[in-house]
């Protein structure tokens, strides 16, 4: 089977600087799969070049969403990368402070609705009749994620691990069948972290979802991951099952520094 | 702070002021005689009053302050918690509307073409909001579209006869045309950028029809434009303005209206989603430049409209009505009136227009009392007058079990 993304020795330059040099990776379908690497590896850039904020340099984006035929990525804007169905969240959190929570989620709903600027003003029964399923799924998407007691919440009030899973909630409500969640547990306490993990597995057993991680928690990333990938100064440097990182010579050279000879 | 300290600064202050006003207030020569007049008095005066300002300025500021740390629950602004009240709400409405239906019958004409000026002024209000307060692009040339729709009636009449109720509705199309076509190559700027662009266009716009005499007659304007006819019926000049008046009511219903249903819309939201973060936005599938587009060309709408109102009111127009003073105009009332807020605009454009008016009694110190009243309203409502309220969705909690709480069991 086609692997749901297939990303092909990307490449991404800034300058004279390599961010992300000739990483390939696959990702199949219904895996949580990680990605990790010391600070400035180029992870977060990974995931801009896949959701269409960065234009690659070198290489390819290919995925195979379920059920449907094989199609590149590259070139396209952020907008239609998520209407493929890839849905991301961000390491700072990127919440619309000015929105309530669930408004959050409709705009997540926003590339799955018809309605234009003539149907907004005269408000035909089509309109409202969408709307109205709109903000229902919407409301849905929050019960599920546990965010719904905050539903009229403005979103900015929100606890620190509330406003990630609300980037989660809005992430979920553009139907993806890719999620990519930049650093999720970031800043998170011991129970939040639990809670996460939780609803991660979640997703991927009732959602249908896959997923791609990047995290710095390796207890939360061993325990959660089916498959990790580890870069390091813009070059994969391995990947494996978890048993398989935590034994591999060069992963733990990358984390934790090799002894100098000359000291 | 403590009463003594506070004393202290305001003194400091006080003393300062008195320094700084010396030259102006104190001495004062007297050229025929060639001496000098010192004014002592004054000084005293001026060190009390600022003194007193001072601490008043002070206390305010303060509470202020800790109104921000309470609850956030709370800070709903009066008129939409009555609004929200249903006993309240009907007939609140139904004096206001009383109130602007006798209006013109009321006072005198002079006021009804005040009030005129400033519900235009709602309407250029509440679309500049879209473009800055909702979508959050900086437009500095807002008052080239009011131009357009200005001299789109003025023009049209002149040479192909077209009446009011035949150029509205084009003028609300030109202004839309206009509004994409000047938005098109400007809106993958953002920020100050934006902002500088958007100037330069509404000064080209205007210096375009000050110098294109025969075009637009240039700096000598257009003048006998027609007043808005009812059925073919032409009033008398008192009348037609009393018509006018219920036309600009009617427009600004409309406007309020619409503008309220796109805010509340698929499309309002993405304007706020840009706003709010732009990348966020893009990465929620929402095409950042078709919606910053339509924000752009649906503002250019209403201000267009307001454009026909204008000529047709003042039957007479030049490029001097359409100055980058008329933008900043617009932008204070959406600024001071509550960026985002409809309720807010119109409070803003009503004070912001009204005010000058009724200061003409204390003329020569206008603009310095309408100054000091913008500083004060931005010190202590920094949100503008009446500050935006997001719509609250009711919910019947759900019958169906839930699942998150298989799933995760420690919250619900």
């Amino acid at each position: 089977m086609e692997p749901i993304l297939d990303v092909k020795n990307l490449t991404m330059k800034f300058g004279g600087l390599k961010a992300l040099d000739d990483v390939s990776i696959a990702i199949e379908k219904g895996q949580i799969a990680a990605l990790i690497g010391p600070n400035g590896a180029g992870k977060t850039t990974f995931f801009n070049c896949i959701t269409g904020i960065y234009d690659p340099t070198i290489g390819n984006v290919e995925i195979t969403p379920p059920g449907k035929n094989t199609q590149s990525l590259r070139g396209l804007k952020p907008n239609y990368v998520t209407e493929r169905g890839i849905a991301r969240t961000f390491q700072n959190i990127r919440l619309f402070h000015g929105m309530t929570v669930l408004e959050n989620v409709l705009i997540g709903r926003h590339c799955r609705l018809s309605s234009g600027i003539i149907k907004a003003m005269l408000k035909p029964p089509s309109q409202k009749e969408e709307e109205k399923q709109a903000v229902y799924d919407s409301y849905k998407i929050l019960e599920k994620i546990g965010l719904a007691k905050y539903v009229n919440e403005m979103a900015v009030n929100l606890p620190y691990g509330a406003q990630r899973r609300l980037e989660i909630a809005r992430a979920m409500a553009t139907d993806p069948f890719l999620l990519l969640l930049d650093e999720p547990a970031a800043g998170m306490n011991p129970q939040e972290t639990k809670e996460l993990d939780d609803l991660i597995l979640w997703l991927r057993d009732n959602e249908n979802l896959t997923i791609l991680l990047i995290e710095h928690d390796m207890k939360l990333v061993m325990s959660l991951s089916d498959w990790i990938h580890v870069v390091d100064y813009g070059k994969k440097i391995a990947e494996g099952t978890p048993a398989e990182i935590k034994a591999n010579p060069d992963v733990i050279k990358a984390y934790l520094g090799e002894e100098s000879d000359d000291a | 702070m403590p009463i003594k300290q506070q004393l202290k600064q305001s003194l400091i202050i006080a003393f300062w002021f008195m320094i700084l006003t010396f030259p102006i207030m104190v001495i004062k020569v007297n050229t025929i005689q060639n001496i000098i007049v010192f004014r002592w008095f004054n000084l005293l005066w001026v060190g009390i009053l600022t003194f007193v300002a001072s601490l008043v300025w002070n206390y305010f500021l303060r509470r202020t302050e800790d109104g921000k740390k309470k609850d956030f629950e709370d800070d709903t602004p009066l008129i939409h918690r009555l609004l929200q009240n249903d006993r309240f709400r009907r007939p609140f409405l139904g004096l206001l509307a009383a109130f602007f239906i006798a209006y013109p019958f009321i006072f005198p004409m002079y006021h009804t073409s005040i009030m005129i000026s400033a519900l235009v002024y709602v309407m250029l209000g509440l679309g500049l909001n879209i473009v800055v307060g909702l979508a959050g692009l900086l437009d500095l040339g807002y008052v080239a579209f009011y131009a357009v729709g200005a001299y789109a009636y003025a023009l049209l009449n002149l040479h192909f006869g077209l009446s009011f109720w035949m150029v509205l509705p084009l003028s609300a199309l030109l202004g839309t045309l206009f509004g994409v076509l000047l938005g098109y190559p400007v809106l993958r700027l953002r920020g100050d950028y934006l902002a500088i662009v958007t100037l330069g266009f509404g000064e080209i716009i205007r210096i375009v029809l000050e110098n294109w005499d025969e075009f637009s007659n240039g700096p000598r304007g257009i003048a006998d434009i027609p007043a808005p006819t009812f059925f073919g019926h032409q009033f008398n000049q008192d009348n037609t303005m009393i018509y006018i008046y219920f036309i600009v009511i009617a427009l600004v219903l409309m406007t309020i209206f619409f503008v309220n249903r796109l805010e509340n819309s698929k499309i309002g939201r993405a304007w706020i989603a840009l706003r709010d973060d732009e990348i966020a936005c893009q990465a929620m599938g929402i095409d950042k430049f078709k919606t910053k587009l339509t924000a752009f060309a649906l503002g250019a709408t209403w201000a267009a409209m307001g454009g026909v109102i204008f000529a047709a009111k003042t039957s007479y127009i030049n490029p001097m009505s359409f100055t980058i003073w008329e933008s900043i105009t617009i932008l204070c009332v959406v600024v001071i009136g509550g960026m985002g807020s409809a309720i807010g605009v119109i409070a803003g454009a009503l004070v912001l227009i009204l005010l000058p008016e009724y200061l003409r009694a204390v003329a020569e110190y206008r603009m310095l009392v309408f100054g000091a009243l913008q500083v004060i309203v931005m010190v202590f409502k920094p949100d503008g007058l009446i500050k935006s309220v997001r719509k609250v969705y009711t919910f019947k909690t759900s019958q169906e079990p839930q699942q998150e709480k298989i799933a995760h069991g420690t919250h619900t």
